[in-house]
């Protein structure tokens, strides 16, 4: 079950450049594991130490924000496409 | 093109200027992308919290942002928003944010006065360097 992510350029220095990449997963948690054995490192920008989707990333699925589908338990299916952006904030 | 200064046409300035004032006395925010290091395009974002004192870009909408710059092989280039009550100076707020948020530049505009306040920056592993801003 192969599913596009689309990496943003911050983050592409772990994709060998590529703005997109495949990976597979029946959920996003599973997604992101699949896609950091192929591209070391890249978990550790995703995902916090407590296992938690990191405030600092805004990751979607099929244009929907996944805080509003159910985080990193959000499922997936063929087909589905996964957008990554860095989150822009400040005070 | 050096680090040390962030070339912006005069346009693109005066447009960030009126967005801030405009939104005073919440603070603004948007985006100055880039193609090959030169400044192609702006976008006013839409604050998502509606606040004086902080920022955040809403999400679908710098998604379908991000999408139209990347599509055109352009790149973020600048990220700006104002202070409304201080002065237009990188916050703790913004130097924690600016390690993942991928901008060369951080460009902030102060509305604390009646007189505008213009100043540009980098922010690389949470040092702050002014740079300077010139206007084309």
């Amino acid at each position: 079950m192969a599913i596009e992510v689309r990496i943003p350029t911050i983050l592409r220095t772990y994709t060998g450049g590529e703005k997109a990449v495949e990976a597979k997963g029946d959920t996003l948690q599973g997604l992101i594991d699949d896609l950091d054995s192929r591209h070391a490192g890249i978990k550790g920008r995703l995902i916090t130490d407590e296992g938690n989707l990191h405030r600092f990333v805004n990751v979607y699925v099929n244009d929907e924000d996944v805080r509003f589908l159910g985080s990193l338990e959000t499922p997936l299916k063929d087909g589905d496409s996964v957008t990554v952006l860095p989150a822009v904030a400040g005070g | 093109m050096s680090p040390d200064v962030l070339t912006l046409p005069r346009t693109m300035v005066d447009q960030v200027l009126a967005h801030a004032r405009r939104d005073h006395p919440d603070e603004c925010c948007g985006v100055i992308v880039a193609k090959d290091g030169l400044p192609t395009r702006l976008f006013e974002m839409e604050n998502a919290e509606r606040s004086p004192t902080g920022f955040t870009f809403a999400s679908a909408e710098w998604l379908r942002v991000y999408r139209d710059l990347d599509d055109a092989d352009e790149e973020p280039w600048v990220v700006y928003h104002s202070h409304t009550a201080t002065e237009a100076y990188p916050s703790r707020t913004d130097i924690r944010w600016s390690e993942t948020a991928g901008f060369p530049y951080w460009l902030l505009v102060s509305t604390r006065a009646d007189e505008d306040e213009v100043r540009a920056f980098t922010i690389t592993a949470g040092v702050v360097t002014e740079v300077g801003l010139q206007q084309t």
